[in-house]
């Protein structure tokens, strides 16, 4: 502790792992297996050892950035993802692609990072670098599918760093104050940066890019993906927008929607990304509901949410590892040769439907309580429907789709030794914090005086999950429920996939037009040498084209006319 | 060492008569590997000149040198000052990296016979350049501008041996660079007219209180009109896509970095150094047409940009869309507006300096610097494109690169005025930029090379110089204090404010 305190300045655990990672493709496979283990692990250690307060403060070009905040908020956070990290690395052992093992640690360290920073602009870069690390985890599966549905993740998510830079600006120059603090909407940049934070959060029409960059990343790559960029999302959202009321309706909005894609979709991962939605909006809720003990609550939901997300991801992984496949209709019967990851998947499963016991309701109880004790009833009763939605997707659906169900045939291999290592530390932590809470309690930015074991929470929460099941196994055998089919949904997304092409295409001609009209009507001169056409930028196009000399000084006549003109005027 | 310190009270005039004088030095020396050799070791003798002249400036404020000891208004003085001082740095700078790059690339490009002639043509263009930037008396301007303009239309014209459009490219620009500096040289003759005086510094006296005469009028007409089109401003900007892309690689990488950023500069100088700053002359000629030109000429050439095929074509674009950056930063008129240009002249030869030179590299082994020609180049030729990588994220604004320094100043100037639409159109070209950027990184990375094709990297000779560019863009990304000072006192200097 004192030798940290002692450092002139403590390097941010998030710059660590990213310098640590850059490491990695210049070291043997071997070798950098046991290395992206130890290193997230040593970072924890000096993570936990760090003293609070303000630390790594630069000044770069004349701003003051802060590198490194530690208080209990970012450490809880910080810590999360580092553990997060190990677990995914640990999953990721038998991958031998160096580039994928380098864009993780670099990915996880610079959504570290932007846990510890105390500033705007050091959050927008770190911001900026999730986004850019985290594409390559996609576009390593080499299809085109993947390499495409990267490409508008990587859109999508420079967009949200663009929007945040501009709404940083406008901040900055509002009220002077550089810091990462409370934001609020009153702010000039707050609108601006709570977008920027929605995109990432996947708030509802912003949400495509998750399900439709997800499922189609590789199998060790969803797990580490599902892990961080929303995560940080609800962290800065936690720093920025506490007690902001709009919140509270989008939560509960993201907790409800996504229940229907999901119960209706067939590709098991995306039905996961769903849920991971879904949670969000639990998280969510937490924030604009502001108080203590609901920001307690996010908190916690964002580290339980993690690791069973992540236990989810990697036994639907495990699946696509051995089976190629990840579609509910193609999939069932595999309990018989894949029993532990059976097991550690409906560990998961419970977790994430908040059986008592498991982590998910040690977190999730502390929000609706929360929303409860605040008089939001509306809400409070949104979030209970949508407890029981997703024990019904992603508590029943999933495992029993996957292992259960129609025999499918398939008789796979169970899962390599160290994913099947990674699940059962996973699983592990998932019942270890449902059982005992108390040192995740002692880590959450307030004080805790909350029980999560009183008769009444559990009583509600089993009978909501008994419910649920029966709803389930009724639909299942009156067949009523949705068939696993083979579709395609079409959500939201459809705007950006073919509306705006249409609307950018509309606006090119819209140009066009405006520059045929200008030369039309303008100088005579013009128009005489440029042959009439205007037809777009391109090297055939008006801009893009070479110009002939006489009409390079038509348009400087025309110019020499506009200045003379002006200055006539000025006199 | 006595006859070092003997020199240096006439570095001003060292900085253009070394590399003036041996122009025809080098002609003399007619074969290739010795006019390069020489050529090369005068360019770093005139950076290492501009540095000591740039950090006496900084420690000791404006340098005044009188040629031939005659006294100001009536002699011809050079005048150095921050501004000016950063763009001789900029210019040898430049010169140095480009010559040293050099002889591999001359040796593929340009016949044997002209080898010789090419060196001396860069010789003159670079004394050009630099007599441009130093001096302080406006006729002189116009002499070395045009020695400057006739050495590039050979530079350019030195493309003929790889693809004959060099030709029409050359001439092209030959008509339009001399309608700019007839303009430019009227202007000044106007003025001359009028004052009785061609020094800078005394036209800053005797112009502002006239600016209600006609004659001083259509001398700021032409003159704007004249550096515009010298600048490539849009639309003037015709003459410049196709002098890049037929310009052989050294030729464009030196002329794309230095030439249109010298025109800039002698445009601020005399829109703020002769003309009043404050006039409603100026305020209406910023705000209604410079402004809404620089502004059109970074969304369209952007735009343009995005549909080129030939990557130094698509490079000339950008190249003209950066200038309206340049031109927007001074167009607000003030003091963080100025900043932001004169850092962003220093950041953008930076990047351009570096692309370009990486492209070189691709036409040395490829033969093609087209989409086409760069497919799978990524793995073939991977320092290359990776320099061209690193220049095009500067280009787009990065951060820890020079670009993100620019567009942070520029952005900040927009709002400290209140134009946020600006602001919110400099990112949106921003954000354009990603698109030709991206488009160069898919065919280099993402696709395969054209079957049958073996390319081995580039030559250390050749890759040293594009690396030091590469890094310099990230060094004053990162540490940007020593420019973001300069350009300070740049600005406050050329708008007469005390620091």
């Amino acid at each position: 502790m004192t030798a940290i305190a002692e450092l002139a300045m403590p390097l941010s655990p998030g710059l660590l792992v990213v310098l640590g990672g850059l490491l990695v493709p210049l070291l043997p496979v071997a070798l950098a297996r046991l290395y992206v283990l130890a290193l997230p692990a040593a970072v924890l250690a000096y993570t936990l050892a760090l003293p609070s307060g303000e630390h790594a403060a630069i000044a770069f070009m004349g701003l003051d950035l802060q590198l490194l905040r530690v208080d209990k908020l970012s450490t809880v956070f910080g810590s999360i993802f580092l553990i997060a990290l190990f677990l995914g690395n640990l999953y990721a052992w038998h991958e031998s692609d160096r580039m994928q093992r380098t864009a993780a640690q670099i990915y996880a360290g610079a959504a570290i990072g932007a846990a510890f920073v105390g500033d705007l602009v050091s959050l927008f870069v770190f911001w900026e670098l999730t986004a850019i690390a985290s594409v390559f985890l996609i576009w390593a599966a080499g299809t085109d599918r993947a390499f495409r549905a990267g490409m508008r993740y990587l859109v999508i998510q420079v967009g949200s760093g663009v929007i945040l830079l501009a709404g940083v600006l406008f901040h900055v120059h509002g009220t002077g104050s550089l810091a990462f603090g409370h934001i609020g909407l009153d702010s000039p940049g707050g609108p601006l940066i709570l977008i920027a934070f929605g995109i990432k959060c996947a708030f509802p029409l912003l949400h495509n890019w998750l399900q439709d960059a997800y499922p189609e990343a590789t199998v060790t790559g969803t797990v580490v993906l599902s892990a961080f960029t929303t995560k940080l999302a609800v962290y800065a959202l936690a720093r920025s927008f506490a007690g902001t009321e709009m919140l509270i309706w989008i939560g509960a909005t993201m907790t409800a929607f996504p229940i229907f894609y999901a119960v209706i979709e067939n590709d098991l991962r995306r039905v996961l990304a769903y849920s991971l939605n879904n949670q969000l909006g639990f998280m969510v809720v937490g924030v604009g509901i502001g108080t203590e003990m609901a920001l307690n609550g996010t908190a916690a939901h964002a580290f339980s949410h993690i690791l069973y997300k992540a236990l989810l991801f990697m036994a639907m992984g495990a699946v696509l590892f051995r089976t190629g496949t990840c579609k509910g209709s193609e999939l069932g019967g595999l309990y018989k040769t894949m029993p532990w990851t059976t097991g550690f998947c409906i560990v998961g499963a419970a977790s994430i439907s908040a059986f008592p016991l498991f982590s998910g309701f040690i977190s999730k109880s502390m929000i609706l309580t929360a929303a409860g004790s605040e008089g939001h009833y509306i809400t409070w009763g949104v979030l209970l429907f949508a407890s029981a939605g997703v024990f019904h997707h992603s508590g029943i659906k999933v495992p029993f789709f996957a292992f259960f169900a129609h025999d499918s045939g398939k008789r796979p291999k169970e899962a390599p030794w160290n994913m099947l290592l990674a699940m059962a530390a996973t699983a592990a932590l998932c019942i270890g914090i449902g059982i005992w809470p108390d040192p995740l309690y002692a880590m959450l930015p307030f004080p805790v005086d909350f029980v999560p074991y009183t008769t009444g929470h559990v009583i509600t929460q089993l009978q909501l999950l008994l419910f649920a099941a029966l709803a389930f196994t009724f639909l299942m055998r009156t067949g009523l429920y949705p068939p696993e089919l083979r579709s395609t949904n079409l959500d939201s997304d459809w705007i950006y996939r073919k509306v705006l092409p249409a609307i950018v295409r509309g606006i090119g001609r819209g140009i066009d037009a405006v520059w045929g009209s200008l030369t039309g009507i303008g100088l005579a001169l013009v128009s005489v040498a440029i042959d009439g056409s205007a037809r777009n930028f391109g090297p055939n196009g008006l801009v893009g084209r070479t110009v002939r000399v006489g009409n390079g000084v038509a348009w400087v006549t025309a110019l020499l006319l506009v200045v003379l003109l002006v200055s006539y005027a000025a006199s | 060492m006595s006859t070092l310190s003997a020199a240096l009270p006439h570095l001003p005039i060292l900085q253009v008569v070394v590399p003036l004088i041996s122009a025809p030095i080098c002609f003399l020396l007619q074969r290739a590997g010795l006019a390069w050799a020489f050529s090369t070791l005068v360019s770093w003798l005139a950076f290492a000149t501009s540095v000591m002249l740039l950090r006496a400036v900084m420690a000791d404020g404006t340098i005044h040198y009188e040629i031939g000891g005659w006294a100001a208004p009536w002699g011809i003085e050079y005048v150095i000052d921050a501004a000016n001082a950063i763009v001789l740095v900029i210019v040898s700078g430049i010169g140095a990296a480009v010559s040293s790059y050099a002889p591999r690339s001359v040796l593929a490009e340009i016949p044997a016979s002209q080898r010789g002639l090419y060196y001396t043509a860069y010789l003159l263009c670079l004394a050009g350049l630099l007599g441009v930037t130093i001096t302080g008396d406006a006729f002189n301007v116009f002499v070395f501008l045009e020695i400057t303009s006739l050495s590039s239309y050979v530079l350019v014209a030195a493309g003929a041996g790889l693809d004959r459009r060099a030709l029409t490219a050359a001439y092209n620009y030959l008509v339009m660079g001399t309608v700019g500096a007839t303009f430019f040289v009227i202007g000044v003759g106007l003025l001359y007219m009028v004052t009785g005086t061609l020094n800078i510094a005394d036209l800053h006296e005797r112009v502002p209180p006239l600016l209600d005469n006609r004659t001083v009028h259509v001398a700021f007409a032409f003159i704007v009109v004249g550096l515009g089109l010298k600048l490539a401003l849009f639309p003037l900007h015709t003459w410049l896509p196709n002098a890049y892309t037929y310009a052989p690689s050294t030729g464009t990488a030196f002329l794309a970095a230095t030439s249109t950023k010298v025109s800039v500069y002698v445009l601020l100088r005399f829109l703020f150094g002769v003309f009043a700053p404050t006039s409603g002359l100026m305020a209406l000629t910023m705000d209604y047409v410079l402004l809404p030109l620089a502004v059109i000429g970074m969304m369209a050439a952007t735009v343009a940009a995005i549909y080129q095929y030939n990557l130094k074509r698509l490079l000339a674009y950008s190249s003209v869309a950066q200038l309206g950056y340049m031109v927007l930063g001074f167009a607000y008129g003030s003091v963080d507006g100025l900043t932001a240009a004169v850092l962003h002249l220093f950041n953008h030869a930076l990047m351009k300096g570096a692309l370009f030179l990486a492209l070189g590299c691709v036409m040395l082994r490829v033969g093609d610097v087209t989409m086409h020609g760069v497919r799978g180049l990524g793995r073939q030729m991977p320092w290359t494109m990776a320099a061209f990588v690193a220049g095009g994220l500067s280009l787009i604004g990065v951060p820890l690169t020079v670009g993100f320094i620019s567009k942070w100043y520029l952005v900040g100037a927009a709002l400290e005025d209140g134009r946020w639409w600006i602001a919110a159109l400099i990112l949106a070209s921003s954000l354009l930029a990603v698109i030709y950027v991206w488009k160069v990184v898919e065919a280099a990375y993402l696709r395969e090379p054209p079957a049958g094709r073996t390319v081995r990297e580039a030559p250390l000779s050749m890759l040293v110089p594009t690396w030091i560019l590469v890094l310099a863009n990230i060094w004053f990304g990162v540490d940007a204090e020593l420019t973001v000072s300069v350009a300070r006192t740049a600005a406050m200097g050329l708008l007469g404010v005390a620091p």
